[in-house]
C-alpha cells in the first residue's frame, strides 16, 4: 500500500470510505481502527478472503461429484431398464432393436490396452533402469525434457502416426508373418486383413504410454537412498545384481504405480485408438481381429444417439463405465505412487 | 590379475546391452512419431493451407486451408486456459496456505487426480450431459468451458506440487513480520512460483490445443471461424482426425499439414514454457 504515490492513495481513500458507507456488516472490526486506509482491514479482508478461496478448493470435490451425478442421471434409463449383468456383459449391440450389451466394446478395451502394456512394460522398464543406474549426467538431462515433450504430443498425431506407419507395418509385415509361423496358434489367426487392429492399437498405445512409464518408473528408482545400492555393491554385487536384488524389489510398488498410471491412460485413450483399430463390433479373438473400444463407441456414435431411443443413456452409460473404471485404477496408483515419492 | 569371464559379468555386460537398446528403441521410436509426421506434413503445407478458410468443395479436393481449425483452437485453448487459471490459482493458495494440511485439502487433491486421469471423452460426455441439460448447442463457449475443466487439474497439480516443496519457513517469516495469510501468499508463494505459474500455464495450453475428444461433443465442427461464443468452432486436432479419414489424396495432404501445424505449436508452447521458467526464476528466492 505504502507504494502508492499519496495522490492515488488519497483518491483510494477517498472512494472505500464512500463504498463502506453504503455496506456495513463486516467493517465494525475494522471502524475501531484508527487508521483505516482500505475497504476493509487488513485482517477482516484476510477472512473474507479466506471464505472466498475455501469456497474454491471444495470445487474440485463438487465438480467430480456432478459429473459422476450427470452421466449417472443421464444413463439411469439404461440401468433401469434391464439388469446391470445384462448391460456390462451383454454381448449383443443392436441399439435398433433395443440391445444395449457393452461386452465387445469392454474386450475390446482390455484387448487393446493388455497388449500395449505387454509391449511397453519391458523395454520401458529396462530404458528406466538404463537412465537411473548407468546413463550419463549429459544423456539425463537430455533425455528429461525430451520425455515431457513427447508426452505432450497430442493423440491424435499419434493417431496420424499409426494410420500411415503401423498399420501399413502391421498388414504387410507383421500378421502375414506371424501368421503363417503360428498357423496352429487361434491368438494369430484372423480373417481380417486389413491392418487395422487390435495389434496396431497395442502398438500405437504402447509408444504414447512409453513416456509415462518410463520418467514415473525413473522418479522411483531415484527416490531409492544410494546407500541401499551402496551396500550391495560394497558385498561385490556387479550392477546388474544390485538392479535385480536391491532397487527392483523396493521400488516394486512405485513400479506398480507407473504401469498404472499408463494403464488408466491407455484405457481411456480416444482418438489414437479409434483411427488404427478397425472399429468392428464384434468380441476381438486374436491379434490381428478388429475391436471396437469403449471410447471409440461413444466419440462414433454420438451424432446419432438422439434419435434412437436409450441410445444415449447406453452411450452414457458407456462413459460412466470408463470413468469409474479408470478412476479406480487411478486412484490406487496416485496412493501408491504418494506413499513412495513422500507427497 | 588376470581378467576373467564368469557368468556373472556376462549377465551384467548382457543386461546392460539390452537396457542399452531398449532405450534406443523408446527415444528412436518417439523421434520416429516426428520425422513422420514432419516428412508427410512439410511438402503438404504452403501459404493458402494456413491462411484460408476451406472453399467450396473443400473436402473433395478444391481449393482452401485450415485456417478455421488454426484460429478455432487458439481461441479454444486460449480461453480455456485463462478460465483454468483464473479459477486454479484461488485453489492454489487455498491448498497451500488457508488449508494447508487438512482433510479438505487432501479431498481436494485427489479429486483433482482423479480428475487429471480422467479420459477426456467422459468429459466430453459430461459436457454434452450438460449442454442437453441446458438446452444448449455446440459452440466455442461450451468448448472453451469444457477445456477448461480438462485442463485445471493440471494447473493446480502442476503448481501445487511446486508450491508444496517450498521451505515453510519462508511463508513463517512472513508472519513473523506481521503478515495475514492473503499478504503472506501474495509475497511470498505467488512470487515464489511465478516461473511454474508460467509452465503450468503451458502445459495446460498444450494438453487443451491437442486435445480433440472433449471438443468432439462441445465445440462441434465448422469451417467458418466463429464471430460470436455461441458459434460451433473448428479445432486442428479434428480437422487432422475428419481430412484424414477421408478418401481423397488432396484432402488427406491437408490432414498431415495440420498435424504438422499442430506439433510446431505443441513444441513451441514447451519450449517456450522451458524458456520462461528459466527467465522467471531470477525472482524466486532460492
Amino acid at each position: 500500500m505504502s507504494v502508492n504515490p499519496p495522490r492515488i492513495r488519497n483518491l483510494i481513500m477517498k472512494r472505500s470510505n464512500e463504498q463502506s458507507a453504503a455496506s456495513v456488516g463486516v467493517q465494525q472490526k475494522g471502524n475501531r481502527e484508527p487508521h483505516r486506509r482500505t475497504l476493509l482491514s487488513r485482517t477482516s479482508k484476510d477472512q473474507l478472503l479466506g471464505r472466498t478461496i475455501m469456497g474454491y478448493v471444495v470445487f474440485p470435490i463438487i465438480l467430480l461429484l456432478v459429473m459422476v451425478a450427470m452421466l449417472l442421471l443421464r444413463a439411469f434409463p439404461i440401468f433401469s431398464a434391464g439388469t446391470l449383468v445384462d448391460f456390462l456383459l451383454g454381448k449383443d449391440w443392436h441399439p435398433l432393436k433395443g440391445n444395449f450389451g457393452l461386452l465387445p466394446f469392454i474386450t475390446g478395451t482390455f484387448w487393446v490396452t493388455f497388449g500395449a502394456l505387454l509391449v511397453a512394460v519391458p523395454p520401458c522398464l529396462l530404458a528406466a533402469i538404463y537412465l537411473s543406474e548407468y546413463a550419463l549426467r549429459t544423456t539425463r538431462t537430455f533425455v528429461k525434457p525430451l520425455l515431457d515433450l513427447l508426452a505432450g504430443i497430442p493423440s491424435v498425431i499419434y493417431g496420424a502416426w499409426g494410420v500411415l506407419v503401423v498399420v501399413p507395418w502391421v498388414q504387410n509385415v507383421a500378421s502375414p508373418i506371424l501368421r503363417s509361423l503360428f498357423s496352429d496358434i487361434p491368438l494369430f489367426q484372423t480373417t481380417n486383413y486389413t491392418g487395422f487392429s487390435v495389434m496396431s492399437g497395442a502398438l500405437v498405445l504402447a509408444i504414447m504410454v512409453a513416456p509415462i512409464i518410463v520418467s514415473v518408473v525413473w522418479e522411483v528408482f531415484q527416490a531409492l537412498p544410494a546407500e541401499l545400492r551402496q551396500a550391495s555393491l560394497a558385498l561385490g554385487a556387479t550392477q546388474w545384481e544390485t538392479i535385480w536384488y536391491v532397487v527392483l524389489p523396493k521400488s516394486r510398488p512405485g513400479i506398480l504405480a507407473g504401469i498404472g498410471l499408463a494403464f488408466s491412460r491407455a484405457f481411456g485413450e480416444t482418438m489414437a485408438v479409434l483411427m488404427v483399430v478397425g472399429n468392428v463390433v464384434q468380441i476381438p479373438h486374436s491379434l490381428f481381429d478388429a475391436a471396437y473400444p469403449l471410447t471409440a463407441l461413444i466419440a462414433n456414435n454420438y451424432g446419432e444417439m438422439m434419435s434412437i431411443p436409450m441410445y444415449d443413456a447406453a452411450l452414457m452409460g458407456a462413459a460412466l463405465v470408463l470413468m469409474l473404471l479408470v478412476m479406480l485404477f487411478n486412484s490406487l496408483s496416485a496412493f501408491y505412487l504418494n506413499r513412495i515419492t513422500g507427497g | 590379475m588376470k581378467f576373467k569371464w564368469n557368468r556373472r559379468l556376462l549377465w551384467e555386460q548382457l543386461m546392460k546391452n539390452l537396457m542399452l537398446l531398449s532405450f534406443m528403441l523408446i527415444v528412436g521410436s518417439l523421434f520416429a512419431i516426428l520425422i513422420t509426421v514432419i516428412q508427410k506434413g512439410a511438402p503438404a503445407i504452403n501459404i493458402e493451407i494456413i491462411t484460408q478458410i476451406p472453399q467450396g468443395g473443400y473436402y473433395l479436393g478444391e481449393g482452401g486451408g485450415i485456417l478455421n481449425a488454426i484460429v478455432g483452437s487458439i481461441y479454444l485453448a486460449c480461453g480455456g486456459t485463462l478460465i483454468a487459471f483464473l479459477v486454479s490459482i484461488p485453489i492454489v493458495l487455498g491448498l497451500n496456505v488457508y488449508a494447508r494440511k487438512t482433510a479438505l485439502a487432501s479431498a481436494a487433491r485427489l479429486a483433482l487426480d482423479v480428475m487429471w486421469g480422467t479420459p477426456s471423452i467422459v468429459y466430453g460426455a459430461f459436457g454434452f450431459t450438460c449442454m442437453m441439460a441446458l438446452g444448449l448447442r455446440s459452440s466455442l463457449l461450451a468448448g472453451i468451458l469444457i477445456l477448461g475443466l480438462l485442463e485445471l487439474p493440471i494447473l493446480v497439480r502442476t503448481m501445487d506440487e511446486y508450491i508444496r516443496m517450498m521451505p515453510f519457513e519462508m511463508m513463517e517469516s512472513a508472519f513473523a513480520l506481521g503478515a495475514t495469510n492473503w499478504e503472506a501468499s501474495w509475497a511470498v508463494v505467488v512470487r515464489q512460483a511465478l516461473p511454474v505459474f508460467a509452465t503450468a500455464i503451458l502445459l495446460a495450453f498444450g494438453r487443451g490445443i491437442g486435445d480433440a475428444a472433449s471438443v468432439l461433443f462441445t465445440a462441434g465442427y465448422t469451417d467458418r471461424i466463429p464471430e460470436s461464443l455461441m458459434d460451433p468452432v473448428a479445432s486442428l486436432p479434428l480437422a487432422v482426425f475428419f481430412q484424414l479419414s477421408m478418401p481423397y489424396q488432396a484432402v488427406q495432404q491437408r490432414g498431415y499439414a495440420a498435424a504438422l501445424v499442430l506439433t510446431v505449436i505443441i513444441l513451441t508452447t514447451s519450449l517456450a514454457a522451458r524458456l520462461l521458467s528459466r527467465g522467471l526464476s531470477r525472482h524466486v528466492i532460492k
